[in-house]
């Protein structure tokens, strides 16, 4: 069987010189798979360059077996990939509800399925439905954007450090949150600056330093591995 | 007293007028980043359109109002396909720049075909209404026709923007581009409603204009630092602010009357947005500079 997503030799950048220098990814269908590494090693130009959000000038992604490389953002929303980014990631003057409903622009019919799913997993956005989202918590905005990128029933949810910003409580709710959405047999690919905690929960993890994969394994083994470790676990 | 009231209406009567160019500048501006200098112009097209519709059919006055915002929404799409569409990936001083360009070629099109002498969509007076009850104020029915219809037309866009899904979308565009197309919104179809809403009010704008005063070459032009002034005082990118921004100018303009010549009703405008991009540059409803 061939994986959900993946992504081999990936070279491209923001138009300057390439900060992808033949990066891997690869998410099989149930997995969480965390992206850590050092700052600047393109951990959210890799999400990016994956979603069509710049331009890969070598390598290929492949979804579902079909080739997806450099794709408009459309074409990977019709296919069942949802991306999240890091910052801005609302429409501030809108309500959460529009905000979700905004996510599912291309989905035809009704929307109150998707609707009562998201409320089910973040209870507080249904209380919260008619509240403009960019006067929220950054707490609920996360719920917001993670609540809108669910509203393709998505196969593949890339989040792009989806606890940044967050306090210690929440940030233990939003994983919580992920494997929960994970369990709905959704892919997860993230991003995470909390590495110790993303990679417990995580089926896989890469580590990314300076554009290409410096380790590949399953979260329990790169916690244990000591030059991991070092790199920027803290020690 | 009875002054003042009277101003009162004149300036809703105009504010009304500035409100219609108002809000498409400034729904223009939220998708698509750029003044649009060439909005006063469309005000005149769409006057001059529907000046030739109801004397080519022998109709009475109103009916130039359907006829102007039709014709203003198609021509504004296809003034966007043929030229702006072409370097909306540029900068937005280049936008503007053409917007620029655009003003100065209808003008002189409004000119060629229609001549620069003033006209009127009709010859006869029409007699106010004397309103004993409010101290003998005289209203016009024509005021009256372009508030209510301005009214009318404000609803509508409210609807639009909150009720349907492309509304939505265009609120969301403007708000946040790049999560707009990450969310797979269609940017092009998008920026074409836009056109078409802010064409058909640019359209409407310009016939009330020309039933409240007259028609000639530079009316729209003349009009443009007012829908500026409202645009922005109300937050540039959020058409609710220029509904607001659009009857505080109109009704300051036409009070500053009473205290001062009215040949400097622009410069009140003027000063009024100057006042306010010193004071709150984002508007009175946030704004999106």
């Amino acid at each position: 069987m061939s994986s959900l997503l993946e992504a081999k030799g990936l070279y491209g950048g923001y138009g300057g010189a390439d900060i992808l220098q033949g990066t891997n990814l690869r998410v099989e269908a149930d997995e969480i798979v965390v992206i850590v590494g050092p700052n600047g090693a393109g951990k959210s130009t890799a999400m990016k360059a994956v979603f069509g959000l710049l331009r890969i000038r070598e390598g290929e992604v492949r979804y579902r077996n079909e080739t997806i490389t450099n794709a408009k953002p459309e074409q990977m929303v019709r296919r069942g990939i949802a991306y999240v980014p890091q910052e801005k990631n609302v429409f501030p003057s809108l309500t959460v509800r529009e905000n979700l409903e905004m996510g599912a622009y291309l989905m035809k019919g009704d929307l109150s399925q998707r609707l009562d799913k998201v409320y089910t997993l973040f209870p507080k956005l249904a209380e919260r439905r008619r509240q403009q989202a960019g006067l929220m918590s950054g707490g609920e905005r996360q719920m917001v954007a993670m609540g809108r990128a669910l509203m393709i029933d998505p196969q593949l949810l890339m989040l792009d450090e989806p606890t940044a910003g967050l306090s210690p409580l929440l940030i233990d709710e939003t994983f919580e949150r992920i494997q929960e959405i994970n369990a709905q047999g959704i892919g997860v690919l993230m991003v995470e600056q909390n590495a110790k905690q993303a990679l417990a929960i995580a089926n896989r993890g890469y580590v990314l330093a300076t554009g290409s994969n410096r380790h590949e394994d399953t979260g329990p083994n790169l916690l244990a591995n000591p030059e991991v470790a070092e790199m920027f676990l803290g020690g | 007293m009875t002054d003042i009231l009277q101003l009162l209406i004149y300036g809703l009567v105009l504010g009304s007028v500035l409100t219609m160019g108002a809000i498409g500048v400034s729904m223009i501006f939220g998708i698509l980043r750029f003044a649009h200098f060439a909005h006063g112009d469309f005000m005149t097209l769409g006057a001059y359109l529907g000046l030739s519709f109801i004397s080519a059919f022998g109709l009475s006055s109103w009916w130039a109002l359907p006829a102007a915002m039709v014709g203003m929404a198609v021509i504004a799409v296809f003034i966007d396909q043929v030229l702006y569409r072409r370097i909306r990936r540029t900068q937005p001083v280049i936008l503007l720049i053409a917007s620029f360009g655009m003003a100065l070629i209808l003008r002189s099109l409004v000119q060629l075909i229609w001549g620069s002498d003033n006209q009127t969509y009709t010859s006869g007076i029409q007699f106010p209404w004397q309103l004993d009850w409010l101290g003998g104020m005289r209203l016009k029915p024509d005021h009256l026709w372009i508030m209510l219809i301005s009214l009318g037309l404000v609803a509508g866009v409210h609807l639009f923007l909150t009720r349907t899904r492309l509304g939505k979308a265009m609120r969301a565009m403007s708000d946040n581009m790049d999560l707009a197309l990450i969310s797979g919104i269609p940017a092009e179809r998008v920026i074409m409603v836009t056109w078409v809403i802010g064409g058909a009010l640019a359209g409407a704008a310009g016939v009330f204009l020309g039933i409240d005063t007259r028609l000639h070459p530079v009316m729209g032009w003349t009009t443009l630092l007012p829908v500026f002034a409202a645009a922005i005082l109300g937050g540039i990118g959020r058409p609710y602010g220029a509904i607001a921004g659009g009857m505080i100018i109109g009704v300051s303009m036409e009070m500053s009357t009473l205290l001062i010549p009215a040949a400097y009703k622009p410069a009140v405008a003027f000063a009024i947005m100057v006042g306010m991009l010193i004071l709150r540059p984002q508007g009175i409803f946030k704004g999106t500079v």
